[in-house]
């Protein structure tokens, strides 16, 4: 029991060390953290190019959307006004939830190899 | 005005200002202290010190001055500057505090190992800091020329004098305090008098924003023409108004319509379609790309970044600065929408900026509510001024004492924030009929156009050279420091150069990026070889202790 948890110590700090040392298996290991934020990052953009950056489309192809009101307020001043606020907050809530995963994953990694 | 209140108010804040600032100079000791506060600032105060100091004239004053002119065109605005923090959160945030990097020249040479780009860099990071602190000192002189009758050149360069003795005696330690301070007085200072003016319009049986027959004074008032302009009056006649003119209105008399301002309901009200301004749409896009990807790319934003003790923190305080801000951002609409039921002669007279000011004392009458809710108005207006313009005096005077006169020292920095702070008061003295919110919009097209492809690029792709960079920023960031220049100095234009030139992002962004990965591509050899370590650097959790 105890030689195995020291195997697996010594497998973390080798791991560290490829890291440090940018071995090929360092570099691959940090190339995959990369992509995985990054690819997180571009999803997320894409939810809000799409949210947000699609209402000053629909607005000009569909103006009678401009016209709706909702409790007598026209529908684009409550989407711009008050509504995109509360959705830039969700879509950075879940981005920085997220992105804590992906690094807690690539921790595991490092610290326990054989995993 | 007569509001004996309003300039005891403005005392007070600058007063309140200043002394923190003396408190922060006795606990800032060394250099290092003066300019990175220590690192040792906790994350609530973080949060609500980027925010104070985001919240410039332009959001305090600016936005509702859009708002009321232009309409639900603009509230694009309000949500960029807001947005552009979640883009600051996805790509940037975290591995930048990760690279250690302290301003933008700093990371160009921490990632790209070059001297010659530093100094780029610099020269962009003076350049936006200036074009920016302009809009600061002109909302100044302003409102203090609005609230108080004072000629135009006293609060543009009270602010300035203030803000530059501020910094220069109090480096960042003290800036910090103040900034979270004046955070909450700037939330306090909009929504404490916009609950107020919400029941007065509910008082006032709920008068229609946009009545049919287009808006009417609801007192007699007389107004004093600043802009020239071209009226269109309701018996169909149309005049031309030079400033300094008198126009007597009579209470329910109709607004004249002013060319170049939605004064028609229906634009105002609802969004720009499809077919009839493509030119619009443009606009509107371009305003979007240059407010959410500008705001990564100001110089005084990215300062703050560097005092939160790791990568998760800088992360959660983006998270808490995009909450705190756009719970701000709720208010300036509010104030837009209610200017044109209470302050339409703004229309007229071309000051739409001074709404927020003016809105409380025009709402709620000269009753002592009325009066004190404008002094705390126009408080909060001078906290925006103030915060902003310290947040950018202190990155640009840091950018100067360090690139330019080559000194670390305390006394370098105090020679360079006198520098800093000079060359923008001259420029507001100058440069006084333009919007607030316009020149703030393309000092984030330029930020946008030059430093988020640099940020971008440099954080995630391991491709990028220091040619490409240079390359990208000088003919991204040079189109739209060219469209500025146009814009600002340029003979007015009309169609789509003069689209192209006021909202240039929508074309000077995609060009910065295209340019930057072209050239890098081709210089691929110049590549850094330590580019592996460095991108571990920025991307490896703190929890491995590397």
């Amino acid at each position: 029991m105890l030689a195995e948890v020291s195997r697996r110590e010594d497998r973390a700090a080798r791991t560290r060390a490829e890291l440090a040392q940018q071995t090929r298996v360092g570099d691959a290991l940090v190339r995959g953290l990369v992509r995985a934020q990054f690819a997180l990052a571009l999803r997320l953009s894409l939810v809000v190019a799409i949210g947000l950056g699609g209402l000053p489309w629909l607005f000009a192809v569909a103006p009678a959307v401009g016209r709706v009101t909702v409790l007598g307020v026209n529908l684009p001043w409550l989407l711009l006004g008050v509504a995109s606020f509360p959705f830039l907050i969700a879509v950075g809530w879940a981005y920085v939830r997220l992105a804590e995963r992906n690094e807690q994953d690539f921790t595991d990694l490092v610290q326990r190899p054989e995993r | 005005m007569g509001n004996g209140f309003v300039v005891p108010a403005i005392v007070a804040v600058t007063l309140v200002t200043v002394g923190i600032g003396f408190y922060g100079l006795r606990l800032a000791r060394t250099t290092s202290d003066f300019l990175v506060a220590s690192r040792a600032i906790s994350p609530t105060w973080n949060a609500a010190a980027i925010g104070g100091e985001y919240l410039s004239a332009a959001s305090f004053l600016g936005v509702a001055g859009l708002i009321l002119k232009y309409g639900v065109d603009v509230l694009w605005y309000p949500v960029g500057f807001a947005a552009g923090y979640l883009a600051l959160l996805l790509f940037v945030a975290a591995p930048l505090r990760r690279s250690g990097a302290f301003t933008l020249p700093d990371f160009c040479e921490l990632r790209l190992g070059s001297r010659r780009l530093r100094i780029l860099a610099t020269v962009f990071v003076i350049f936006i800091g200036w074009l920016y602190l302009v809009p600061q000192l002109q909302g100044a002189g302003l409102t203090l020329a609005t609230v108080t009758g004072s000629p135009y050149p006293l609060g543009a360069l009270l602010v300035a004098v203030v803000v530059t003795a501020n910094v220069a005696l109090g480096g960042m330690r003290a800036i910090t305090f103040v900034q979270a301070f004046q955070y909450w007085l700037k939330l306090t200072a909009l929504a404490v008098p916009a609950v107020f003016l919400a029941l007065q319009w509910q008082a006032d049986a709920r008068p229609a924003v946009t009545p049919p027959d287009g808006p009417t004074f609801r007192t007699a008032t007389t107004v004093v023409v600043e802009h020239r302009a071209t009226l269109a009056l309701a018996d169909g006649r149309t005049v031309e108004v030079r400033p300094g003119d008198e126009l007597p209105f009579a209470a329910g008399d109709p607004v004249p319509e002013v060319s170049g301002v939605a004064t028609d309901a229906a634009d105002w009200l609802l969004p720009s379609a499809a077919g009839d301004d493509d030119r619009g749409l443009f606009a509107t896009y371009s305003l979007i790309l240059a407010t959410f990807l500008g705001t990564m790319g100001l110089p005084h934003v990215l300062v703050r970044f560097y005092t939160n003790p790791d990568g998760a923190a800088a992360r959660r305080t983006t998270l808490v600065v995009l909450a705190l801000v756009g719970a701000f951002y709720l208010l300036p609409t509010v104030y837009g929408v209610l200017g044109r039921i209470y302050t339409p002669q703004l229309l007229l007279s071309g000051q739409t900026d001074a709404v927020v000011v003016l809105l409380p004392g025009a709402a709620l009458g000269d009753g002592t509510t009325g009066r004190l809710l404008a002094a705390l108005v126009a408080a909060g207006a001078f906290a925006a001024f103030l915060s902003t313009s310290s947040g950018l005096l202190t990155s640009v005077a840091g950018v100067i004492s360090t690139d330019v006169l080559g000194r670390g020292s305390v006394r370098g920095f105090r020679l360079a924030t006198v520098i800093a702070g000079a060359v923008p008061a001259v420029l507001a003295l100058h440069l006084a009929g333009l919007d607030v919110s316009q020149v703030v919009g393309l000092a984030f097209a330029v930020a946008a156009s030059s430093f988020c492809p640099l940020l971008v690029l440099g954080i995630w792709w391991r491709g990028l050279t220091d040619l490409g960079a240079a390359a990208g920023i000088l003919v991204g960031g040079g189109a739209a420091v060219g469209a500025v220049l146009v814009t600002v100095l340029g003979p007015p234009l009309s169609g789509w150069p003069a689209t192209l030139t006021a909202q240039p992002a929508a074309w000077t962004v995609p060009l910065a990026f295209a340019v930057m990965v072209a050239v890098s591509v081709a210089t691929r050899r110049r590549a850094p070889a330590d580019v592996g370590a460095t991108m571990l650097r920025l991307h490896a959790p703190e929890a491995l202790r590397l």
